[in-house]
C-alpha cells in the first residue's frame, strides 16, 4: 500500500484554487452517465449528495433511519465557525487555520485545515440562502459568539441546536433534487460491504431493514459519509444507532485506517447515572462561556453546592489557565475533570462529576438572558436529572462525544482504494489529535458542499471504468458474503445479548483507552477485547429471522465490528508513544500534567492496513509538515 | 416501582396486531421510558421471546425517531417532551400503561411500535425548501433578518418530523408538520419568491398521502413535543388562500 497525499505544492493561500483549476472537468451532457453511491444522510452525506445532483450527476443515497432528516448531525447544540470577521475583531482564514492546526496539538495536515478555513465563509452564506435561521441581531444582521478555545467570536448559531438546523438545510436540498428525480433516497438501508472491481470501488451490499433483502448496487463512484465511531464505547453522546459497519467493511476491503486512537472526550456531558444507562447526553460547551466550573477543595466533602462557602471552592481551571479559564479545549478541559475527581474532589452520588455554575452569570445578565442563550440546554438537563440549573449548579462529567481518527483520505478525500472517498467525520482528516468546538459541523459541510463534488468529478473524467452489474463475481461474492454473515449471527443462539457484550466492550474500552492510556493497560485490553470476542461468536443470542424488521440482529453485526475496531484502537494507542490532543498517555507528560507531544518521532498519520482478522495490521506512516503554523508546546495558561 | 405494560405487538404491515401483557419490575426512576423499555426486552430476549421493536436514535429529544402513545397521548403525559426524553420519576409503583403505535392511514405500521413516516419527506420533497444550488448563495449578512422574524421562523423550525400532531389528531392530520415548514421558509426573505407556489405544493402533497383536513382542535399543539404554536397552521391556511387566488400555474397561452 502506498499512501499518496496528493498533497498541493506552492503559497498555501492559493493551493486549493490551483488544485481546482488543474482538475480535470466532466462535460456536463455526461455527468447524468455517472453513477454516485453516497452512504449516510449526515451534513457531509446530504450535503454532497444534494450539490452532486445539482451537477448533474445520477446519485443513490441510503441511510439506515427512517428518513435522511434523523442523521445524528441533527443533535449538535453549539455552533459552527467560519472566519467571516463580521465582528471586527481580528479573525481571519489564516486565524481560523492557525487555531484549528494548533488545536490539533499538530497531528493535521495544513494545506487540508487551509481549505476548510477558507470554504467556511461560503458555507454560512449557502446556509443563509437555504433559510437556516441563524441567531440574529435586532438590525438584522447574523449574530456570532466565542466558542471553546476560541478568542473571537466566529460561531455561528441557532440557538442550541445549530447541527438540527443545518442538517434540515441539507435535508431539504436533497428532498428537492429527490423530488426531481435526481437521486434515488433508499432509508432504512444499511451498508454491509463494499464491492470493489479490478481495484476500484464500484458498488455497495445493502440489507433492507424492514424486509431483510440483501441487495447490490454497482455504480462509478461510492461516497462514505457515515459518521464516527464513539458507539464503541457503548456509552458515548453518539445516537444509539451510530455505528463504524460501513468504514470498518471498507477498511477490511483494503482502504487504511488512520489514527483510530484519536477520540475525543467532551468535557460537558450529564453523569453517569445507573446501569441501565443507555446513553450519555452532551450539554453544549457553549455552557462554558458563562458557566464557571468548580469542585470543593477538600476531599470527600458531601455538602450541598450551595452550602459550600466561596473560599472552599476551587474553580481549577480558571486557577491553572488563567488566560482562557473555562474556556480551554475540550481535551485539556476533560482530563482536568478527571484528575480532580481522581482525587476524591467529584461531585455527585458517583463521585463522577464536577460542578457547572451559573450564579455568577444570573446575578451579572439576569435569568431571561441566561435563558435566552442556553433555555433548551438547561430544560434537557431539568428533564433528565429533575433538577434546576437556574437554583443549583448542573453536574457534568466528560464523556466520549467525537472520533477525528476514521479512513485515510488524500487531499481530494479520496481513500487509499481508488474510487471510494470518504467525507466527515468518516474520514481522518482536518481536526488532528483534538477537535476545537464548531469545527465539526463546518467540517462536514466542507467536505459536502464545496470539495467533494470538485474532485470526485476529477477522478470520474480521469478513470476508465469498465462496464460493471451485479452480475459480477466480486458483487455476488460481496453479496453472499453478507448472507451468510447474517445466517452465522441468527444461528449462534448463545446465552447472552448483543447489548451486555457490548456493554462490556465499551467499559473496557473506556478504562484502558479513555481519558488517560497507558502501554500495559492497552496491552491487557487488546487481550481481553479479542478473548470476549471469541466469547461473542459462540454466545451470543440473537432471535428472530432475517428476513424482517430485526433490531437485534441489525445491533449484533454492528458490535461484532466494535470489538475488531476497539483491538485496532488499543494497537495505534500503544504504537504512539507520546501524548498529543485527546490521546493521552500517561507516560508522557509534562512535569505540570500537560500533554508532552514527540515530534522527532510521532509527527505523522499513522494509516492501518488490514491483514486478517486477529492478525496483526500492517502500519504506514504519512509524515506531516507544518511550513506556516510551528509546533509548540500548546500553552492555554 | 413496578409497571404492567400492554404493548401493541405486530409481526409486521400485513399481520394482524394484538396488545400484550408485560411487567416491568424494579424500575429506577432516573431510567428514560426508553431504558425501561430496554430492561423489559433484554429480559423478553434472556425468555427466548422476540423484544419489542420500537424507533430511536438519538435519545435527545431532537432526531424525531422514536415515538409511540402511551394511555393515548402522544410521547406520553409530560408536556414538551419526546419519549425518549420522558423518565420514568412521572410514573408510580402500579402504573398500567398501555403502548401503541401512531394511528394514521398515512403511517402504517411496520412492526410494532414502529411506523412508516415517510409520508413527511415527500411532502418536504414536494416544496419544503428553498430552491438555492450550492455555490449561488450572496453573502449571508447581505440578507438582514428582522430579529422577530428569525425568532418565529426558529420557532417553527424547531419541528422534529416525528408525528405526534398527526397521531394526535382526530383526521390525522399533518397541518402542524407542513405549517411548521411553510412557516419556517414563509417568513424569511429568502423564502419569499416560492412562498406561495411552496405552500400549494406541499398541501397537495399532503391531500395525496392520505393525511385528513385540520379543523382546529389543537390535539397537535397539546402533544408537540417542541411545542409547535398552532398559529403555523394560519400562517400557512392564509398563504394557502393567497396563493390559491394570485399564484395558480400560468395558463398555457401565457407560457
Amino acid at each position: 500500500m502506498q499512501l499518496d497525499s496528493k498533497l498541493p505544492t506552492g503559497p498555501i493561500e492559493t493551493a486549493w484554487d490551483r488544485t481546482k483549476f488543474d482538475m480535470k472537468l466532466v462535460n456536463p451532457a455526461n455527468k447524468r452517465k455517472y453513477g454516485v453511491l453516497v452512504v449516510g444522510s449526515g451534513l457531509a452525506g446530504a450535503s454532497a449528495s444534494a450539490t452532486l445532483a445539482e451537477l448533474g450527476y445520477n446519485v443513490s443515497c441510503f441511510c439506515f433511519q427512517d428518513s435522511p432528516r434523523r442523521a445524528h448531525s441533527i443533535a449538535a447544540q453549539g455552533g459552527i465557525n467560519a472566519a467571516k470577521n463580521y465582528q471586527n475583531d481580528g479573525d481571519s482564514v489564516y486565524r481560523l487555520f492557525y487555531d484549528t492546526v494548533k488545536g490539533g496539538d499538530f497531528r493535521a495536515r495544513e494545506a487540508n485545515v487551509y481549505r476548510l478555513a477558507q470554504v467556511s465563509v461560503n458555507i454560512i452564506d449557502q446556509c443563509v440562502a437555504q433559510g437556516v435561521p441563524f441567531a440574529r441581531e435586532y438590525a438584522g444582521a447574523l449574530s456570532n459568539r466565542s466558542f471553546g478555545g476560541a478568542q473571537v467570536s466566529r460561531t455561528f448559531y441557532a440557538r442550541g441546536q445549530t447541527g438540527q438546523q443545518l442538517l434540515l438545510g441539507a435535508y431539504q436540498a436533497l428532498e428537492r433534487q429527490i423530488g426531481a428525480g435526481n437521486v434515488k433516497m433508499y432509508p432504512r438501508e444499511e451498508m454491509l460491504d463494499l464491492i470493489v472491481i479490478d481495484g476500484n470501488a464500484r458498488g455497495i451490499v445493502t440489507r433492507n431493514l424492514i424486509t431483510g433483502k440483501i441487495q447490490t448496487h454497482i455504480a462509478d463512484a461510492v461516497v462514505l459519509g457515515t459518521g464516527g465511531y464513539g458507539n464503541v464505547f457503548y456509552l458515548s453522546t453518539n445516537a444509539k444507532g451510530s455505528n463504524a459497519t460501513a468504514i470498518w467493511r471498507a477498511y477490511k476491503r483494503g482502504a487504511a485506517f488512520a489514527n483510530p486512537c484519536y477520540t475525543q472526550i467532551h468535557p460537558t456531558c450529564i453523569p453517569v447515572s445507573g446501569d441501565y444507562q443507555s446513553k450519555l447526553t452532551l450539554m453544549s460547551e457553549s455552557l462554558r462561556n458563562d458557566g464557571r466550573i468548580w469542585v470543593p477543595k477538600q476531599p470527600g466533602d458531601k455538602r450541598p453546592p450551595h452550602q459550600i462557602p466561596e473560599e472552599e471552592r476551587d474553580y481549577y481551571l480558571e486557577r491553572r489557565y488563567p488566560s482562557f479559564g473555562n474556556l480551554v479545549p475540550r481535551d485539556v478541559a476533560s482530563r482536568n475533570s478527571k484528575a480532580v475527581c481522581d482525587e476524591g474532589r467529584g461531585v455527585g452520588e458517583t463521585g463522577l462529576g464536577v460542578y457547572l455554575d451559573f450564579a455568577d452569570a444570573i446575578e451579572r445578565l439576569g435569568k431571561q438572558a441566561i435563558r435566552e442563550r442556553y433555555g433548551n440546554l438547561i430544560d434537557m438537563y431539568e428533564r433528565i436529572t429533575g433538577e434546576n440549573p437556574y437554583r443549583s449548579p448542573m453536574r457534568i462529567y466528560p464523556a466520549i462525544h467525537y472520533t477525528m481518527g476514521g479512513l485515510w483520505v488524500d487531499y481530494r478525500l479520496m481513500s487509499t482504494i481508488p474510487g471510494l472517498f470518504v467525507i466527515g467525520e468518516a474520514n481522518f482528516s482536518d481536526h488532528g489529535a483534538n477537535r476545537l468546538g464548531a469545527s465539526a459541523l463546518m467540517q462536514g459541510l466542507s467536505d459536502g458542499y464545496f470539495v467533494l463534488p470538485y474532485t470526485l468529478g476529477d477522478y470520474l473524467a480521469n478513470s476508465k471504468l469498465g462496464k460493471a452489474d451485479g452480475s459480477h463475481a466480486e458483487a455476488r461474492a460481496a453479496e453472499s458474503g453478507v448472507a451468510d454473515l447474517t445466517k452465522r449471527m441468527l444461528s449462534i443462539k448463545g446465552k447472552r445479548t448483543v447489548t451486555s457484550f457490548h456493554r462490556e466492550l465499551g467499559k473496557i474500552v473506556w478504562d484502558y483507552c479513555g481519558m488517560a492510556r497507558n502501554a500495559p493497560g492497552l496491552e491487557k485490553a487488546a487481550q481481553t477485547i479479542a478473548a470476549l470476542r471469541e466469547e461473542y461468536w459462540n454466545s451470543v443470542n440473537v432471535l428472530g429471522e432475517g428476513g424482517e424488521l430485526n433490531q437485534s440482529l441489525e445491533n449484533a453485526g454492528r458490535v461484532a465490528d466494535f470489538f475488531e475496531l476497539a483491538e485496532l484502537m488499543c494497537l495505534d494507542a500503544r504504537e504512539r508513544n507520546e501524548s498529543c490532543g485527546g490521546h493521552f498517555r500517561e507516560e508522557y507528560q509534562t512535569p505540570d500534567g500537560e500533554a508532552q507531544r514527540d515530534d522527532e518521532h510521532y509527527s505523522h498519520a499513522a494509516a492501518w492496513e488490514f491483514a486478517g482478522v486477529g492478525k496483526r495490521p500492517v502500519l504506514h506512516k504519512e509524515p506531516l509538515q507544518f511550513n506556516y503554523v510551528h509546533p509548540s508546546q500548546r500553552s492555554y495558561k | 416501582m413496578n409497571l404492567t405494560l400492554h404493548v401493541w405487538r405486530q409481526k409486521n404491515e400485513r399481520a394482524a396486531g394484538r396488545m400484550v401483557r408485560y411487567d416491568a419490575r424494579d424500575v429506577s426512576e432516573h431510567m428514560s421510558f426508553l431504558e425501561m423499555l430496554d430492561v423489559v426486552n433484554e429480559g423478553l430476549i434472556a425468555k427466548g421471546e422476540e423484544p419489542i421493536a420500537f424507533d430511536h436514535d438519538c435519545r435527545e429529544g431532537i432526531c424525531g425517531s422514536c415515538g409511540f402513545m402511551v394511555n393515548g397521548i402522544a410521547h406520553g403525559p409530560q408536556p414538551g417532551t419526546t419519549i425518549c426524553q420522558l423518565h420514568m420519576r412521572h410514573f408510580k409503583n402500579g402504573d398500567v400503561l398501555y403502548l401503541e403505535p401512531w394511528r394514521a392511514k398515512a403511517f402504517p405500521v411496520v412492526r410494532d411500535l414502529v411506523v412508516d413516516r415517510g409520508a413527511f419527506d415527500r411532502i418536504i420533497a414536494a416544496g419544503g425548501f428553498i430552491s438555492v444550488s450550492t455555490g449561488s448563495a450572496i453573502d449571508g449578512n447581505a440578507i438582514p433578518v428582522p430579529k422577530r422574524n428569525a425568532d418565529i421562523s426558529m420557532d417553527a423550525a424547531a419541528c422534529i418530523g416525528c408525528g405526534a400532531c398527526v397521531a394526535a389528531c382526530p383526521n390525522a392530520a399533518a397541518a402542524l408538520f407542513t405549517g411548521a415548514k411553510i412557516t419556517h421558509l414563509g417568513v424569511l426573505p429568502q423564502g419569499q419568491p416560492e412562498r406561495y407556489n411552496r405552500v400549494l405544493k406541499m398541501a397537495v402533497q399532503a391531500k395525496e398521502e392520505m393525511f385528513g383536513n385540520c379543523t382546529n382542535i389543537g390535539e397537535c399543539e397539546a402533544v408537540c413535543p417542541k411545542l409547535i404554536p398552532l398559529e403555523v397552521i394560519a400562517r400557512m391556511n392564509r398563504d394557502f388562500i393567497k396563493g390559491s387566488l394570485f399564484d395558480r400555474p400560468l395558463s398555457a397561452a401565457s407560457e
